[in-house]
């Protein structure tokens, strides 16, 4: 097959045919994307700073312990949370282990005024936006099934259906540009989500209106037990192609580049271009949750892999050689990792379960005769037990 | 101003405009709305007067039609929905159980979800495969929805109102077959509550219950039923259901019939059979009856004739409660 375009003639009311390109050259340049896992980095896993060619990163200090410190304290949180749940205080955790500097990196890039549409393993996200880790911890241990004030920290509830809150935070992102407002939505989800329709419906409803969303896509190369390959053949932040807006991909274990591009996705969406994806390519060292076994699914090489592309552990050599930190910085990150560790644990294990009857509470805004009848029963079943000489 | 006649489609067009007027937060959306003005034109005119940013022609996907609404919803907006026929909605029912539903109780009342879904549903326009369907019970099912339905253009502009008025997520049922049937409406009179069921004829001898395309039905029924006093209820809301109203006219009449459009099996009718026999066990003369559809698929437009039910299968049920 060769390209046809000049043979065609080329008429004023006839619409514009897109040049034929050869099969087998475009196959192999899709295939040579595909084959290619390049991409943006900033931070090689030695600790090495590396410009693009077009950018010098111009990271003051100060950011960089600050990304350093809430990956260390995020870490020490999620360490805790997966003990709790192995001693039988948490019915669940899901662990961000290793996925520090996605969540880090890109949450730094926000404005206060931005709103987050989280998945449930955003812990690290929740922290930067300054939700209260125990506030988390009360989903997982069954208290409630929200557990902090949304609308505080722009920080959404979780929503482990995955891939439904793609479409609010399209939504939400309509309404801004209905309000005038330029701050912008971000939505995290992971390569699993990627495959739900809901996603591929947020692409479209957030590119034919151009709305100012970030779609933030941590693939973190497993779906539970299910590889990547068993979600998506194609790069996954080419799929923004199909939809019409860019889509970028990032060393997801590099937090400065992963601020860097999350940074350049939101200046495009405030400016009003429609929204962005971008592909944090990453890892989960952990299980799933603390439900599944990883050594049933997957190899200890390829974890090995992983661990030596460590975002914590490539920071903190840079911090060093840079020499933009003191020995005493690390000692006092780790203290505060500690005291966040320890106030987690000393309040998940004092923590209350909430009365009974809040089951009724607020399952409408306005009141519904057959919730309040319900209600009234079963205050009369409890008031009868107490009668009868049982303990309630 | 005066009552007007007009029918359903009508005062449902009307609802949405006075509400449009009103609040700048009102948002139509669904597909095909605009520009066509609905398929049922229901929205005709809209976007002409208020703009494609409060009349939105969406992408055709219902699930992200409803979930961009609830991010609109959490974005201050309160969108009234449009999904275009009642066989679609299934695409969109994740976003609305899962989602919609329990976004005010898994915030603990912080988050309000004032979303209306508007979806024409039920029979009798001899429409092809999974455009005609009944599915009110799935959604009266689950918590944190209210299901409603208007029998009439004077409630179908009301309701519609109220339900834009409300807080809490309404899926509003319009019965199709009724979009063309017209009546006065009293576009300044002051409206019943919302979820309030009403007699809308009085009788002795045995009360029917409908609600949406039924009470027209049930009203047909009670002329034809010679020599019988029949009280008829239009229940107006599915959920909640008003079982005061119900109870008060079984205390009288001491039979109860419930006629709807949607299979009987697990249907709305079995929830009001089951908490009337409760209330009023020692009431009732005959164990309440319903009439509805099969459990079966929505058959193909020459059977459903025999799949609603009619004046027949009505009055049947009727004499056999009478014979107890």
């Amino acid at each position: 097959m060769t390209a046809t375009g000049s043979q065609r003639s080329q008429g004023p009311d006839e619409p514009t045919v897109p040049p034929a390109l050869d099969f087998a050259e475009a196959l192999n340049a899709f295939m040579s994307h595909r084959e290619d896992l390049g991409m943006l980095q900033l931070l090689t896993p030695e600790g090495t700073l590396v410009s693009p060619p077009d950018r010098t990163p111009g990271y003051a200090p100060e950011l960089l312990r600050t990304l350093y410190q809430d990956m260390v304290v995020s870490r020490a949180f999620d360490t805790e949370a997966t003990a709790l749940q192995r001693q039988g205080e948490l019915g669940l955790w899901p662990s961000l282990t290793g996925q520090e500097a996605a969540q880090v990196g890109s949450a730094h890039a926000l404005r206060p005024d931005d709103y987050v549409f989280p998945s449930y393993r955003e812990h690290a996200v929740a922290w930067c936006r300054g939700v209260d880790p125990v506030d988390i911890v009360k989903l997982f241990r069954g208290v409630t099934n929200g557990g902090w004030d949304p609308k505080k920290s722009n920080f959404h509830l979780y929503t482990l259906v995955v891939g439904s809150h793609v479409l609010h935070a399209t939504g939400y992102a309509m309404s801004l540009v209905k309000k005038g407002s330029d701050a912008a939505a971000i939505a995290y989800f992971g390569d699993g989500a990627s495959s739900e329709g809901d996603v591929a419906e947020a692409f479209t409803f957030a590119s034919v209106h151009e709305a100012p969303v970030v779609f933030f896509c941590q693939n973190n190369q497993w779906a539970i037990s299910e590889p990547v390959e068993r979600q998506l053949r194609g790069p996954l932040y080419r799929r923004a192609d199909g939809f019409g807006f860019p889509g970028v991909r990032v060393d997801g274990n590099d937090a400065l580049a992963v601020h860097a591009v999350t940074n350049a996705a939101l200046e495009h969406v405030r400016a009003g271009n429609g929204p962005f994806l971008i592909e944090a390519f990453t890892y989960r060292m952990g299980a799933h949750t603390t439900s599944d076994d990883p050594t049933r699914y997957r190899r200890q090489t390829e974890v090995e892999h992983w661990r030596a592309r460590d975002p914590i552990a490539r920071l903190r050599t840079h911090l060093t050689e840079a020499d933009h930190t003191t020995p005493e910085f690390f000692d006092e990150v780790e203290e505060k990792a500690r005291e966040v560790a320890y106030r987690v644990r000393r309040e998940t294990r004092t923590m209350p379960n909430p009365h009974r009857l809040t089951v009724f509470d607020h399952v409408y805004a306005e009141g519904h005769a057959t919730v309040d009848e319900e209600r009234e029963q079963s205050e009369e079943h409890h008031r009868n037990t107490i009668a009868n000489g049982e303990t309630e | 101003m005066p009552a007007e006649k007009m029918s359903l489609a009508r005062a449902l067009n009307e609802a949405l405009r006075t509400a449009l007027e009103e609040d700048p937060a009102i948002l139509v959306m669904g597909e095909d709305v605009g520009t066509l003005g609905g398929v049922f034109r229901v929205t005709d005119g809209l976007k002409k007067d208020f703009g494609e940013d409060r009349v939105i022609d969406t992408p055709l996907a219902e699930s992200g039609i409803v979930g961009t609404a609830i991010g609109l919803a959490l974005g201050g907006y309160r969108p009234v929905v449009e999904i275009q026929f009642d066989g679609f909605v299934f695409p969109a029912y994740d976003q609305i159980v899962t989602q919609l539903a329990k976004l005010h109780a898994r915030s603990d009342g912080r988050i309000r979800m004032p979303v209306v879904i508007r979806i024409p549903y039920g029979g009798g326009i001899g429409a092809v495969e999974h455009h005609s369907d009944s599915p009110e019970a799935l959604f009266a099912h689950v918590a944190g929805l209210k299901v409603v339905s208007p029998s009439n253009p004077e409630d179908g502009y009301w309701m519609l109102r109220q339900a834009i008025r409300s807080d809490d997520p309404v899926i509003f049922f319009e019965p199709k077959r009724r979009y063309w049937d017209t009546a006065e409406v009293d576009l300044t009179a002051r409206p019943e509550p919302l979820h309030q069921a009403r007699v809308v004829r009085p009788g002795t001898d045995l009360t029917l219950v409908g609600y949406g395309p039924t009470v027209k039905l049930c009203l047909e029924a009670a002329e034809a039923a010679e020599g019988r006093s029949l009280e008829v209820v239009d229940l107006r809301t599915v959920s909640p259901v008003d079982f005061d109203t119900i109870q008060r006219s079984v205390e009288r009449t001491h039979r109860l019939v419930v006629v709807h459009e949607a299979p009987v099996f697990f249907g709305a009718g079995a929830e009001i059979a089951a908490r009337i026999t409760t209330r009023c066990f020692y009431t009732l003369e005959a164990p309440v009856l319903r009439v509805g559809g099969y459990h079966a698929p929505y058959p193909a437009a020459r059977l459903e004739e025999e799949f609603l039910p009619d004046v027949d299968r009505v009055l049947d049920a009727v004499d056999r409660s009478l014979a107890y």
